[in-house]
C-alpha cells in the first residue's frame, strides 16, 4: 500500500483538536506552550464540556491563550487569575473552570491568590507552565529559575545570596487542606505529553467533585528565552530542571479510593 | 407604607445589595466598612437568594473576584474604605478597560497613607479621577444618608449595567458608621441565566453553540485598535456626561451665594444656608449626587448669576478644582476644609464663608 | 499485528522546531531543505517506515501534523 492511499479520512488516527481554533500561535517554534494548549483542547472536547468551560488567562507569553481554544475566557490582571477562577466557580458551579499560568504570574506577583484559593479548596483546575524564565518581557529571572541560570535579569547566573533560591510550590500547596490532586508533568515527549494529558483530565474531572483545587504544573521550556534550540532546550529541561522539579504526582486524595 | 428600619450606612449596602439581586460580594475587612461584610455573613443570602459571600486573602484579591464575576454577567460588588480601594485600583483600572459592570463602595476614611480611621472625603480626586492607570472614568455616586446607601446600590448596578462600567458610591465613615431610619424598597429577584443571556451576552457564561467564543480583556496590542477602543470609552464617557448627570439643590434657586458640598458635608451645609438665611443673607447649596459626571453645566449657568461660590470638604481642597473648571472665573469661588477625621460645625462654616466674601 | 502510516504536515503552520523529529520512533520525519512561507523549513515524512504511532502529533506545540494509519 502506497503511502497516498494510507491518507483517506477513514484512516486518520490523530488530527487537531476541533477545540483550538485556525489562528496561528504566536509562541516561538518548539514553545511548551503550544503542546499544553492542544492538550487542554483535547480534554476540553474529549470530555464534551466545550459550553461548560471558563478559561481564564494570565499575562505573559500565554496571555494570548484566549485565541486558540474555543471556549469562553477571561483574561486576568498579572497573577489574579485564582481570584477571578473563585469568584466564577462559586457563582456557577456547575462549570469547569480553569486558570492558565506562567511561573511569573502564578509563583511570584500571584502567590497570594494561587495559596489561598488552594487554601480555601476552590474547585477549579490550574494549569501552571514552569520553564523557570519570563518569557514576555525577554527573559528575565522567574521565581523558579535555577541556580546558577542565565537571564537577562541574572547575566551572570542565578546566585543565591543576590537573587534567592528557586520556588518550588507545588510541595508548599500539597500540604493545604484545600488541595486535592497536585502533580508534576512535562510534553517534551510523546510519552510525557500523553501522561500529562491524562493528568490535566484527572484535573478536570476532580474539580467537579467538590474536593479542592486541582493543580497541574508543566515543566516546561523557554528555548527563546533559555537562548537553545528547541530540542536543545528539552534536553536542557531534562538534564537541569527535572532534578529540580521532578515529575510525577505529589499529592491526590482520591489516590486510595 | 413601605418599612422602615434603623440601621448603620453600612448595613443598608448590605441589606440593599440582598434586597436587590445582587449574585456576589467579595470583600476584605478594613474600618470603618467592615458592618458591609459583616451584616452579609450574618443574613447569609446564599441560603436565600443564593447570593455569593466570599471573604478574600486581600482587597486586591476581592477586586479581582469581582472581575470574574463581572466576566460572568453577574451582578457583583465589593467595599472597601481608602487604603484598600488604593489596592484595589488597578483592578478597577481592569474593569473600566474590559468594559464590566460593578459596584465599589468606598468608605472613606482618611489619608494618605495608612491615615486614620476617622471619616474623610479625602479620595475624591481617586475615585474621580481614575486611581488606576490609564484613560478611564468610573460613574461615582456620593451618598449623603443611609438611605442613599440603601438606593445607590441599586442605582449603581443600574447605571453599572447600562453603561458596562464600574460604578464608585464614593461614602465616606459618617455615613457608614450613622444610624438613620431606611426604607426598604420594593425587592428584585437576582437574574435567572437566560436573563443575564439578554442583558449581558458578551459575558463568559460558557459557549453556546450560537454564537462564537466571548473574551473579555482589556488588551489591544495594535494601535489603531487601542486608539479606537479609547475613542469609545470616551463617547461613552460623553454619553454618561450627557445622561447621567445627578445633583440636589437646597435653596439655591434665588441664591445669591452658593455652598458645593458631597456626601456628609452636604448635611452640614443645609444647617449653613439656614444659619445664614435668617441673617438674611441669600445662600443656597447644590450637593453633586454623582461626582463623575460632575454637575458642570448647573454651576456654570449659576456662575452667571451669584456672587461666589464655596466648596466644604474634608480634605484639603479636591472636588473644588472641579467648581472652578465648571464655573471657568466667572465667580470668585473659595473653599474650606477639615482633615483628620475633625469636622466642621455649621457656625465654622458661617464664619469662613463671611471672611471669604467680606461680610458680617 | 504491524501498521503502516502516514502523516500530512499543514505545511505553512509549521514552525520547524523539529520537535518531531526527535520524537519518531522509526525516523520518517525530517525538517524540509525547502521553507514554508514564513521562511521555516517544515517537517516532512521520508520513506515509509512510518507506523502512524501519532508520537509526532502529540508533541507538536502547532498542532500541524494529521496522522493516518492501517493495519497490515
Amino acid at each position: 500500500m502506497n503511502i497516498e492511499d494510507i491518507k483517506k479520512p477513514e484512516n486518520i488516527v490523530y488530527k487537531k483538536s476541533a477545540l483550538l481554533t485556525d489562528t496561528p500561535m504566536h509562541y516561538c517554534p518548539g514553545c511548551s506552550h503550544g503542546t499544553v494548549h492542544k492538550l487542554v483542547a483535547e480534554v476540553i472536547e474529549e470530555m464534551g464540556i466545550q459550553e461548560e468551560t471558563i478559561a481564564i488567562s494570565p499575562v505573559g507569553c500565554s496571555v494570548f491563550a484566549y485565541n486558540y481554544i474555543d471556549v469562553d475566557w477571561q483574561q486576568a490582571a498579572h497573577g489574579r487569575a485564582p481570584a477571578l477562577a473563585t469568584a466564577t466557580k462559586r457563582l456557577m458551579p456547575e462549570k469547569y473552570v480553569f486558570t492558565y499560568q506562567g511561573d511569573g504570574d502564578l509563583a511570584s506577583i500571584g502567590t497570594a491568590e494561587i495559596i489561598h484559593a488552594c487554601s480555601r479548596g476552590e474547585n477549579i483546575v490550574v494549569i501552571f507552565i514552569n520553564n523557570g524564565i519570563y518569557g514576555m518581557t525577554g527573559g528575565q529571572m522567574a521565581p523558579t529559575t535555577l541556580l546558577g541560570m542565565k537571564t537577562a535579569t541574572t547575566p551572570y547566573g542565578r546566585d543565591a545570596k543576590l537573587n534567592g533560591f528557586p520556588l518550588v510550590l507545588a510541595p508548599m500547596i500539597a500540604q493545604l487542606d484545600g488541595t486535592a490532586f497536585i502533580t508534576r508533568q512535562a510534553v517534551h515527549t510523546a510519552a510525557a505529553a500523553r501522561k500529562a494529558k491524562a493528568a490535566i483530565k484527572k484535573a478536570f474531572e476532580y474539580s467537579q467533585k467538590g474536593i479542592g483545587l486541582s493543580f497541574v504544573e508543566i515543566v516546561s521550556t523557554c528555548n527563546s528565552g533559555w537562548k537553545m534550540s528547541p530540542t536543545a532546550a528539552n534536553k536542557w529541561m531534562v538534564e537541569n530542571m527535572f532534578p529540580k522539579y521532578p515529575l510525577g504526582d505529589i499529592k491526590d486524595v482520591l489516590k486510595n479510593e | 407604607m413601605a418599612e422602615k428600619i434603623l440601621m448603620k450606612g453600612n448595613e443598608a449596602i448590605a441589606i440593599s445589595a440582598i434586597r436587590n439581586g445582587a449574585d456576589g460580594y467579595f470583600g476584605y475587612p478594613i474600618t470603618p466598612q467592615s458592618e458591609v461584610m459583616e451584616t452579609l455573613m450574618k443574613e447569609r443570602p446564599w441560603l436565600t437568594t443564593g447570593m455569593v459571600v466570599l471573604q478574600a486573602e486581600s482587597e486586591t484579591s476581592s477586586i479581582n473576584m469581582v472581575y470574574g464575576g463581572a466576566c460572568c454577567g453577574k451582578k457583583v460588588m465589593t467595599s472597601s474604605s481608602s487604603p484598600g480601594i488604593s489596592l484595589m485600583c488597578e483592578g478597577i483600572s481592569y474593569l473600566a478597560g474590559a468594559e464590566l459592570p460593578c459596584v465599589v463602595v468606598n468608605c472613606q476614611r482618611g489619608g494618605p497613607g495608612l491615615g486614620t480611621i476617622q471619616a474623610s472625603q479625602s479620595d475624591y480626586n481617586q475615585c474621580v479621577k481614575g486611581g488606576g492607570h490609564g484613560d478611564y472614568n468610573a460613574i461615582v455616586l456620593a451618598p449623603a444618608s443611609a438611605q442613599d446607601m440603601y438606593d445607590h446600590v441599586d442605582l449603581g448596578f443600574d447605571l453599572a449595567f447600562k453603561y458596562r462600567t464600574p460604578v464608585i458610591i464614593l461614602a465616606d465613615g459618617i455615613i457608614g458608621q450613622m444610624m438613620e431610619k431606611v426604607e426598604l424598597r420594593e425587592e428584585k429577584p437576582r437574574m435567572t441565566a437566560e436573563q443575564i443571556k439578554e442583558i449581558a451576552p458578551w459575558a463568559t457564561y460558557g459557549k453556546t453553540a450560537d454564537r462564537s467564543y466571548n473574551v473579555i480583556t482589556s488588551l489591544a496590542m495594535e494601535s489603531d485598535v487601542h486608539e479606537k477602543f479609547n475613542q469609545k470609552l470616551g463617547a461613552k464617557y460623553a454619553e454618561i456626561k450627557e445622561k447621567e448627570v445627578r445633583y440636589e439643590t437646597y435653596m439655591a434657586d434665588d441664591a445669591e451665594y452658593i455652598f458645593t458640598a458631597f456626601g456628609c458635608s452636604s448635611r452640614i451645609c443645609e444647617a449653613v444656608v439656614d444659619i445664614l438665611r435668617e441673617e438674611g443673607i441669600k445662600a443656597g447649596l447644590i450637593r453633586p449626587v454623582t461626582l463623575f459626571p460632575f454637575p458642570t453645566k448647573k454651576l456654570a449657568e449659576l456662575s452667571e448669576t451669584v456672587k461666589s461660590m464655596m466648596s466644604i470638604e474634608l480634605n484639603m481642597g479636591q472636588m473644588v478644582d472641579d467648581v472652578r473648571l465648571a464655573v471657568n472665573g466667572k465667580c470668585p469661588v473659595g473653599f474650606y476644609g477639615r482633615q483628620g477625621g475633625n469636622i466642621f460645625t455649621p457656625e465654622e462654616i458661617v464664619a469662613e464663608f463671611k471672611k471669604f466674601n467680606n461680610l458680617k | 499485528m504491524a501498521f503502516k502510516g502516514a502523516i500530512e504536515v499543514d505545511v505553512q503552520k509549521c514552525k520547524g522546531c523539529s520537535v518531531c523529529v526527535e520524537n519518531c520512533p522509526t525516523k520518517s520525519i525530517e525538517l524540509s531543505k525547502k521553507v514554508n512561507n514564513k521562511g521555516y523549513h517544515y517537517a516532512e515524512m521520508v520513506g515509509e517506515a512510518c507506523i502512524g504511532c501519532s508520537n509526532c502529533a502529540i508533541v507538536c506545540p502547532d498542532s500541524v501534523i494529521t496522522v493516518y494509519r492501517v493495519k497490515i
